[in-house]
């Protein structure tokens, strides 16, 4: 999902932290274990702050990137109404992204840097976005589903160790449900609208089902960084877990609004008192995760114009403000 | 070299009566900016009447490593705490 590891496990890192001072290392893991917080300043094991680094970047890239498939429906949304609501949310992404740029900086990485890191290609962002938002409808089932998905992965993360992460989580977390909520709303309205809006609504359903469950990152099996980032607190339930409950609580508001879930495998299991589903198809989602998705190089197009045609702004702004300054020296 | 405009720290008063709170940081160019980055940022749903921003650089901060004994010296001055003084239960108001 927004946070999950999504590039390869490097085992090298993980076993890093044998070369941390014993004492520090063990105060650390104390504090950690009793739910403490860590602050910017206090010590850290350098595979922590690394974790940390690629994980609220790589989020706050999510947030960022997340904005382009919406964006792509401002100027067609179909009344004032919607189009003033999908503005206040894609606004919202963006603030997402800068709460969480701004936490990831307390570690000692640059905007700068992160951004040049999304811009090469280097840094990973949730395959979602990778995905074309075709019809107005996509933009339901994502406030939906992929905000949906985003909630269920966030909540936990508000009570994440290190603590500006933990507190722009509480942000985000409080702006998220109206995301989710304005694209139930547009399912509701197209699902019972002519037979060709719910079509429309279970085409986008069909289209966005598995890229959202996909969001949840690789199976625990193959998250071999999991263990190590639970135990730190940076992570607190598994991908499979998050996984699970998306499932149980989306299936019956998929009911609701009389669609079909596209997975012939979904059955209710009353023993585990949770649903029984397919397999995602790791494939896709790995090919996706190396850049293959289907608009993968639009969206990194997108955001490379973006920032290369704001560049003489950046840079004026800062030459008014220092003509300023020795203006006001002088 | 670091070509980022400069980082501000963000301050906001919820509402009346109470304290300018840190809520995060913006990065802007001047002060003028800050302060709108700063609103676009963190107020918008009405979280407050008031901004403060104040340049990340020009903040002094205790030394974490330091709390201990920065601290300590209240610890052991329980006669600071109203509860250390023993009076009489048929005294009132006091
Ligand atoms: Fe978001
Ligand atoms: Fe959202």
């Amino acid at each position: 999902m927004y946070t999950t590891e999504m590039g390869k496990p490097d085992p090298a890192k993980v076993a890093s932290i044998g070369g941390e001072d014993p004492a520090l290392l063990e105060a650390f893991e104390a504090r950690v274990a009793a739910d403490e917080f860590i602050e910017p300043k206090d010590w850290m094991p350098d595979a922590y702050r690394r974790t940390l680094v690629r994980q609220i970047s790589q989020h706050a890239h999510s947030e960022i990137v997340g904005m382009l498939p919406e964006g792509n429906w401002l100027t067609r949304a179909p009344s004032l109404r919607r189009k003033a609501v999908l503005l206040a949310k894609v606004q919202d992404e963006g603030g997402h992204g800068l709460y969480l740029y701004c936490a990831a900086e307390t570690l000692g990485t640059s905007r700068e840097q992160m951004i040049e890191a999304l811009h090469s290609g280097k840094a990973k962002y949730s395959t979602i976005f990778n995905y074309p938002t075709l019809t107005w409808a996509d933009i339901g089932a994502i406030g939906w589903l992929v905000d949906g998905a985003a909630i269920m992965n966030q909540v936990p993360l508000q009570r994440t160790s290190y603590g500006p992460y933990a507190r722009a989580m509480v942000k985000v977390c409080k702006e998220e449900s109206f995301h989710q909520r304005q694209g139930y709303e547009i399912m509701i309205a197209m699902a019972n609208g002519t037979p060709e809006q719910k079509a429309m609504a279970q085409d986008a359903l069909n289209r966005w089902w598995w890229p959202s469950l996909m969001m949840f990152g690789p199976s625990d099996e193959n998250s071999p960084n999991t263990a190590q980032s639970m135990r730190w607190r940076i992570k607190r339930d598994t991908n499979d877990e998050l996984r699970q409950k998306f499932v149980d609580i989306t299936v019956p508001q998929a009911e609701f609004l009389g669609l079909t879930v596209p997975d012939p495998d979904l059955v209710w299991n009353e023993a585990k008192g949770g649903y029984d589903f397919g397999e995602v198809d790791w494939e896709e989602f790995y090919a996706v995760v190396r850049g293959e998705g289907p608009v993968a190089k639009e969206r990194m197009e997108a955001r490379r114009k973006a920032w290369d045609d704001g560049a003489w702004v950046r840079e004026a702004a800062l030459a008014h403000e220092a003509k300023r300054t020795a203006r006001a020296a002088a | 070299m670091n070509r980022d405009w400069p980082l501000w720290e963000v301050f906001v008063r919820s509402r009346g009566g109470l304290s300018h709170k840190h809520v995060g940081s913006v990065h802007a160019p001047d002060s003028e900016l800050a302060v709108r980055h700063a609103r676009d940022t963190y107020t918008r749903r009405m979280e407050g009447v008031s901004l403060w921003v104040v340049k990340s650089a020009d903040i002094v901060a205790s030394d974490p490593d330091q709390a201990g004994p920065m601290f300590a010296p209240a610890e052991d001055k329980v006669y600071r705490h109203p509860t250390f003084y023993e009076i009489p239960p048929e005294v009132k108001h006091i």
